[in-house]
């Protein structure tokens, strides 16, 4: 084998913590051979607030509002996860009809101000100075205000609750929802005549961090980062928690795996979101919106204590993927064990396999296209 | 109204003949234009960091600033005093003369370009016969101060921000010069004032190579000046700030002002070489005066007693136009355009992301330049057999090159894809 | 790079730039394209977005009437229960034996702090509360200067009126109000008599 004729170094460059595209304090290290990327470190944990052992020394019920912090832009998702697995570990508290299309379109709502954030901070990354960052946060207001009319916060909702949700939407909420829904696909058009078709964005996305379907399952991917990939497996469909399985949505794949099939999956994802959210608008029963157990747990955390022993692993698609919640009992009104299987962190163990052989500017998008949040990475 | 600025010097060199001896006068006339232009254009860069701001906010659905004065006027005031008053930080162990001395070499040449530009009838600083060849060279500078500041901060990020700068300003400037050639080729002389007045009958924007040469020369010049779509070397989301990282204060606002300065200077070239420079159609100066009273009556941030005294101003100010029977001044011409492609870049920039470093090349070496090459042949064809013929041919040569090289570059792997969707 | 897509992309930034200009309103629609959104600033201070009714922040302590008539009666509940734990309470009153003193025929706590910068506005509290004594205020400009002196609340700068919290949630308010008097009635109604043999 000839030497090389020019003797060259391997540069070694930390991207982060500090940095304005990591999606929160992330830091990787990686080994550049002129652009090229050879080794790549991701360091995770800047923002660990010892979510789970803080969890130890609360009830169960106190522990919601510190959920509503793991992935902030999701918070009514979070609270959902927590409420099933508690609804597991009590063997089953029942949730009347209204509260479940409650929460199924709290829920997709939550995916819809989710997917437009991550399409806009991905957009973000790869150079459009802002725009279509602000347009994806213009829509994001609406949903969010109708957040704050049911649960009182924009973002850290705390509202829903095992049993049901804390409280029933005031009047006018299901109007103004519907209105939002009936707008958003026009949004969405206008979103993508700006960027789908853009021939930068496919020269820049297209073929960068692909991810095959081996890979894919082996790591335990999950969300629409293995849907890009092709695999159909989408716990709304596999599990049909709630009433998921009365709406009739589809799930849209990917064929290749790239950056550029993960935010088109996710835009076609919002679609299937408005779709399921027209139904449950439209179908909404009145009645309860908490059982009386519920209620109970509510207004009395304390008077909760599974039995010693008892086990409940609640998961549910979140927009990042599968979010699960698992919780360990001892008898008493603190959980023994409180686990959260995050999805961010779980799919951003791929990061070095997805990166190797391709640009600096190329990793910052990657990283963008697994749509992180480093609250639910370090917990 | 059309040669004040003229004749106002004119009259102070006169003025200034009384006190000082002859062999004076060239000096204190060339000493009056160079303060002209050496005031002139820090305000250009200020009120070009204004308009950006506002134009991209107004395209994201937003107010731009409106605090700091009225319609935020004296933002630029208060950024500029910002970075004066700012700690100015060296890093450890950068080569500190390098370091400091990056920065005037990039705004240097920016100023520099400045005596060619024509603007307005007879409003040329230094009419050089080789005006054009002194821009190219003048403008070339800026890439030696762009990897002395990568170099000097001893910062692998601004390493790697100044070699991209580095690679993608000399790729570009091939092109860039090709495109030019056809211009020369058609005037006949390389005198900015000659290009200008060569456009007499027609701009040269509206035949067929001129068009495709003022396109090239467009966007390679945006490549230049390191502004969106092509602004990888300062690419905020991934290597912070590229070469400029280290800099802080009035640096910072050196490297800031080479920036606009330059962007200003590619806009107020590609008017000059290819839209006509300073020549616009002979419009009465009193329609525009009247139709801007329009404007100030209804800008609701002002208030009624000032908006009062505005559509005062303008009425007169028209009758006025009509009574002297004045057109549209020449140097008014040349700053609409200039500002018109001005406002192109900053909606390039609120639009479209950026393209990696080596699609960038690639563009510049494998499409730009190739349809340089052909751009000449056309030109030629032009000027060989003019009337119609010479021109459909031309027309025809640049179409069909143009589409092949769009379907050279943009492989197969960018076709559409397909999503399955499972029920 | 080159391509319809890219002039696409532009077209939508120059609708939404127009559209926010009454002169580019009137081009657009005689083009018959799309308005775009419109300017979307609210410009605080002098325009204050409108909350809707639930928006919680801070809670306060609710008097009827006077505000030595509150209704806390100092069970803790709330204390034990919040999960950042930002109240601490002292009380309930007591006299020199260390019985409890009442004030309108209920307990009373002697000191009822919340810790601005601890409080998540989660809520729980309200929720726990068996006296409807807590609710959340929805006033947010609570800046100050000084860590403890300002950014701790004491009882006096958390109590407020029934009054006030029935401006702030008419809705809310309405149906405290209904279940306290609903209570009140159990209460106030006279003992059955004993059934005869």
């Amino acid at each position: 084998m000839t030497e090389p004729l020019l003797d060259t170094q391997l540069l070694e460059v930390n991207l982060g913590p500090q940095h304005p595209s990591t999606h929160g304090v992330f830091r990787m290290q990686a080994l550049l051979d002129g652009e090229t990327i050879v080794k790549l470190k991701p360091v995770m944990g800047y923002l660990h607030r010892n979510h789970e052992q803080l969890g130890e020394g609360m009830t169960y019920i106190a522990s919601f509002p510190f959920t509503d912090r793991l992935d902030y832009f999701c918070a009514m998702t979070n609270n959902l996860g927590l409420a099933l697995a508690i609804e597991q570990l009590a063997g089953g508290i029942e949730v009347p009809e209204r509260a479940q299309y409650i929460r199924v379109i709290m829920s997709e709502l939550t995916r819809l101000v989710n997917h437009t954030a991550v399409i806009g901070f991905l957009l973000n990354d790869m150079g459009a100075f802002g725009t279509p960052l602000l347009y994806a946060f213009r829509e994001r207001e609406k949903i969010l205000d109708l957040f704050e009319m049911a649960s009182g916060s924009r973002m850290m909702c705390n509202y829903i609750r095992p049993g049901g949700v804390r409280e029933d939407v005031p009047e006018g909420f299901l109007e103004r929802a519907s209105r939002i829904v009936a707008e958003y696909p026009r949004f969405l058009d206008e979103f993508e005549a700006l960027l789908t078709q853009n021939e930068i964005i496919r020269q820049r996305a297209q073929h960068v961090g692909v991810l095959s379907k081996e890979l894919a399952i082996n790591a335990s991917i999950t969300g629409p980062m293995l849907r890009a990939s092709g695999v159909d497996y989408d716990i709304r469909k596999v599990d049909g928690y709630g009433i998921y399985p009365r709406f009739a949505f589809r799930i849209p794949l990917g064929t290749v795996g790239d950056v550029y099939d993960r935010y088109y999956v996710r835009i076609l994802e919002m679609r299937e979101s408005v779709a399921i959210l027209q139904q449950a608008l439209k179908e909404i029963p009145p009645g309860p919106s908490i059982s009386p157990k519920g209620l109970q747990l509510v207004k009395s955390p304390r008077t909760f204590r599974p039995p010693k022993g008892a086990e409940a692993y609640g998961r549910i698609e979140s927009p990042k993927g599968e979010l699960g919640f698992f919780l360990a009992s001892d008898g008493s009104p603190q959980p023994y064990r409180y686990h959260v299987r995050a999805p961010s962190f779980i799919n951003l163990t791929v990061l070095e396999d997805l990166c190797l052989g391709h640009k600096v500017a190329d990793v910052i998008i990657i990283l963008g296209s697994i749509d992180i949040v480093m609250g639910e990475v370090d917990r | 109204m059309d040669q004040l600025f003229v004749v106002l010097k004119s009259s102070v060199v006169q003025l200034a003949g009384r006190w000082l001896p002859e062999g004076a006068l060239p000096f204190v006339s060339m000493g009056l234009t160079i303060a002209a232009i050496a005031a002139a254009a820090p305000v250009i860069m200020m009120y070009l960091t204004w308009l950006e701001r506002k134009i991209i906010a107004r395209m994201q659905n937003r107010l731009g600033p409106n605090r700091v004065g009225l319609y935020g006027l004296a933002q630029p005031l208060a950024d500029g005093l910002k970075m004066l008053i700012k700690e100015d930080i060296v890093p450890e162990g950068a080569d500190r003369l390098v370091h400091s001395l990056a920065p005037v070499v990039a705004v240097v040449p920016a100023l520099l370009v400045f005596a060619v530009l024509p603007f307005g009838r007879n409003m040329i600083a230094a009419d050089l016969n080789v005006g054009l060849l002194y821009f190219l060279a003048v403008s070339s500078i800026s890439s030696y101060a762009i990897f002395m500041g990568g170099w000097a901060s001893r910062n692998k990020f601004s390493l790697l921000g100044a070699m991209r700068g580095v690679a993608q300003i000399i790729s570009y400037e091939v092109p860039s010069v090709l495109s030019i050639v056809v211009v020369i080729m058609v005037a006949g002389t390389l005198s900015m004032g000659g290009i200008v007045e060569a456009q007499a009958a027609r701009w040269f924007v509206f035949t067929p190579w001129g068009f495709v040469a003022a396109l090239i020369f467009f966007l390679s010049g945006v490549a230049e000046v390191n502004r969106t779509p092509f602004d990888m070397p300062e690419a905020e989301s991934e290597i912070v700030a590229g070469f400029h990282t280290e800099y802080s204060g009035m640096k910072f606002a050196l490297w800031y002002m080479a920036e606009f300065l330059e962007a200003f200077a590619i806009s107020a070239f590609t008017v000059t070489l290819f839209l006509g420079g300073w020549q616009g159609p002979a419009i009465p100066l009193w329609w525009v005066l009247f139709g801007s009273v329009c404007l100030v009556a209804t800008a609701r941030t002002i208030p009624t007693v000032l908006r009062v005294l505005g559509v005062v101003a303008c009425v007169g100010s028209g009758v006025v136009a009509y009574l002297a029977n004045e057109a549209v001044p020449s140097w008014a011409w040349f700053l609409a355009k200039t500002y018109g492609l001005v406002f192109v870049l900053v909606w390039f920039r609120g639009t479209l992301p950026r393209l990696r470093v080596d699609q960038l090349m690639g563009l510049a070496w494998k499409f730009f330049l190739p349809l340089t090459l052909i751009n000449i042949a056309s030109a030629a064809l032009w000027v060989a057999m003019p009337g119609p013929s010479g021109g459909v041919l031309a027309g025809a040569l640049l179409i069909l090159s143009g589409w092949w090289l769009i379907r050279l570059n943009n492989p197969a792997p960018l076709q559409p894809r397909t999503y399955l969707f499972v029920e | 790079m080159i391509g319809i897509g890219v002039l696409k992309g532009l077209w939508v930034t120059l609708r939404e730039f127009l559209g926010t200009y009454p002169a580019g309103r009137w081009l657009l629609t005689r083009l018959g394209a799309s308005t775009g959104q419109g300017l979307f600033t609210i410009e605080y201070p002098e325009v204050k977005q409108q909350h809707a009714e639930r928006h919680r922040v801070f809670p306060f302590l609710v008097y009827d009437a006077s505000p030595d008539n509150l209704r806390c009666v100092a069970c803790k509940i709330c204390e034990q229960e919040c999960p950042p734990q930002c109240i601490h309470i002292v009380g309930p009153a007591k006299d020199e034996q260390g019985r409890p003193l009442k004030a309108h025929g209920r307990t009373f706590p002697v000191k009822f702090d919340i810790d601005v910068s601890i409080c998540m506005s989660c809520r729980i509290c309200v929720d726990v509360c068996p006296f409807d004594a807590i609710e959340m205020d929805n006033a947010h400009e609570l800046s100050g200067f000084d860590r403890f002196a300002e950014m701790v609340y004491t009882k006096e700068q958390l109590l407020k009126s029934n009054e006030y919290f029935q401006q702030i949630k008419p809705t809310e308010a309405s149906v405290v109000d209904q279940r306290l008097a609903a209570k009140a009635a159990k209460t106030a109604m006279p003992p059955q008599p004993a059934a005869s043999p």
